[in-house]
């Protein structure tokens, strides 16, 4: 469904993407991670054929985002960053709008935004400016204008910033009732979102890709591996005896009455939960918690996207 | 076409959405009916040899709304989708940019019709109000408003210029106000050569008499409608367009 080759952007002297490449298949969710000024939204922008790249191809649906601008721009809907919308018109008749711009037949228009109305639960207010509505109802007009022709593919640059948690489910609720037969590229910075709902996940950072995976190889095969915390009483003498075990990065040590609690950052894949409990046990420090934390989402984004790397 | 016609309604409604657009048509029917008001005034104190038409467009009170209104239908055309945001979902959208130009020019210019429609009425209130007829003609009538269409899709054309060249409203409308201003007074330029060799200056006053607005006013306004003012506004209109949708392109560019 897309297709980047080599993709470059360059703004005066500064690189935001640097020859990147990707793929996008047909029916796939793919979220598109990376801290801000990664190059995300500049990716974005050449995808939807705001902005030409500097260098390099890109295609949607086989047709090219520059050459063949018009082609390509029919078959996808998107929702810029900061949810851009003319206030001074009211919700049905901006999708009205909308839709006849994108080419909806005549006939089917009104069906077309009533279709997006009722799927972004937007009826309550399909009359009222969209001066007037919330930021979270200002989303979903968003949402509902980038589907409302129905296309292909949904390119969304950051569709939960800015809401509550409960917006931000609903959100999520509606994005992923709209994948079920559509691809959709979506950045966020929300990672429990990315694991809930995307198919892969690609990571870019100062504008390259680090990583392109689904979000359960990611986590199992990247470096940001787990923490084991142990609460014990011991002796800050023990500090270094669990740092001497092989597969530990570092310790922290957090006193807690009696108890202290050590926390060890540990390599990929490595396990020491075993030996650390025989450590203790030998020394006779009393164990009160022994817990084991797979690493998450977010610290494989840390780690990938460390500005040192 | 379709395209071009919804994008066009959306900004002639976009007009009639602000408060400013309802100011701007009370203001300017006000200062047009006190130019109508000092001309019907000023014929029958002095009678002369021209018609009712002409002497209301000569007068102050409708040349200065007339260039002061200019860059108040044309700044928010361009800067403010730039300033909202909305010129990414509204370029995202597979439209092409020269509808996306040429819609905004129309926009404009229907308002800038509607501004005009009630001042054309007041030559026929008067008939209705005093049982007189006021003195015009059909030429006059018809000849005026062909040529305050021609220079308001010449100066609508440059506001978008203007626009598009800025993302501050503000901004936009100083630079079509210079530029409207420029134009309208370059037919003053030949009095700064009063007193010097005719001869030398004969070529300068030519010109400008070929495009000066106020040269043009007076020919059309006695019903004379003249061609070479027609191609002069349609060709700077179309040249004006043309560069205002290559500067809208412009973000297009390879860099």
């Amino acid at each position: 469904m897309i297709s980047v080759k080599n993709l470059s952007k360059k703004y005066g002297s500064f690189t935001a993407v640097n020859d990147i490449s990707f793929e996008v298949e047909k029916g796939e969710i793919v979220g598109f991670l990376g801290p801000n000024g990664a190059g995300k939204s500049t990716t974005m922008k050449i995808l939807t054929g705001y902005l030409p790249p500097t260098s390099g191809s890109a295609s949607i649906a086989g047709f090219d985002v520059f050459e063949k601008s018009i082609e390509a721009r029919r078959r996808l809907g998107y929702l810029p960053e900061n949810t851009p919308l003319y206030l001074d018109m009211r919700v049905n008749e901006y999708l009205r709008y909308r839709a006849h711009l994108k080419g909806v037949a005549r006939g089917k228009v009104s069906e077309a935004v009533g279709e997006a109305i009722e799927l972004c639960s937007l009826r309550d207010v399909e009359k009222k400016m969209i001066g007037a509505l919330s930021k979270g109802y200002r989303q979903r007009v968003g949402l509902a204008d980038a589907l409302v022709h129905d296309p292909d593919l949904l390119i969304l640059d950051e569709p939960t910033i800015g809401l509550d948690p409960n917006q931000i489910r609903s959100v999520r609720e509606l994005i992923k009732n709209l994948a079920q037969r559509r691809t959709v590229l979506i950045s966020t910075h929300i990672l429990p979102e990315v694991e809930i709902m995307c198919s892969r996940v690609v990571v870019i950072h100062k504008g390259k890709i680090r990583a392109s995976d689904t979000a359960e190889n990611l986590l199992k095969n990247h470096r940001a591996a787990g923490q084991l915390r142990i609460e014990a009483k011991a002796g800050p003498e023990a500090r270094e005896e669990f740092g001497r075990m092989t597969g530990v990065k570092d310790v922290q040590v957090e006193q807690d009455g009696e108890f202290t609690t050590f926390t060890l950052r540990l390599d990929a894949n490595a396990d020491v939960s075993e030996e650390a409990f025989r450590l203790a046990a030998d020394r006779k420090w009393n164990v009160r918690e022994l817990v084991r934390k797979r690493a998450t989402l977010e610290d494989v984004f840390v780690e990938l996207t460390h500005s040192d790397i | 076409m379709r395209t071009l016609f919804h994008l066009t309604a959306r900004e002639v409604k976009s007009f009639f959405y602000s408060p400013i657009a309802y100011v701007m048509l009370v203001i300017f029917l006000a200062l047009n009916g006190v130019a109508f008001y000092y001309a019907v005034q000023t014929l029958t104190k002095i009678p002369a040899d021209e018609s009712v038409v002409f002497v209301t467009f000569f007068s102050p009170f409708f040349v200065w709304p007339f260039i002061l209104i200019m860059p108040l239908l044309t700044m928010r055309v361009f800067a403010d989708e730039f300033r909202m945001g909305t010129i990414e979902s509204l370029t995202t959208a597979p439209v092409k940019d020269w509808q996306v130009v040429m819609a905004k020019f129309f926009g404009a210019l229907v308002f800038y019709i509607v501004l005009f429609i009630p001042t054309y009425c007041y030559f026929f209130f008067y008939k209705w109000f005093t049982g007189i007829p006021a003195a015009f003609a059909a030429g006059p009538y018809w000849g005026s408003a062909l040529l305050l269409l021609l220079a308001g899709m010449f100066f609508i054309s440059m506001g978008c210029l203007a626009s598009a060249l800025n993302r501050e409203q503000i901004n936009a409308a100083a630079m079509s106000l210079v530029m409207t201003v420029l134009f309208i007074f370059l037919a003053a330029l030949p009095d700064f050569f009063v007193g010097k060799n005719e001869e030398e200056t004969k070529w300068l006053t030519h010109f400008i008499g070929y495009i000066s607005f106020f040269e043009h006013l007076p020919t059309f306004c006695r019903g004379i409608i003249d061609t070479r003012p027609i191609v002069f506004y349609l060709s700077l209109t179309a040249l004006f367009l043309f560069i205002t949708h290559h500067v809208f392109q412009a973000r297009k560019w390879k860099s």
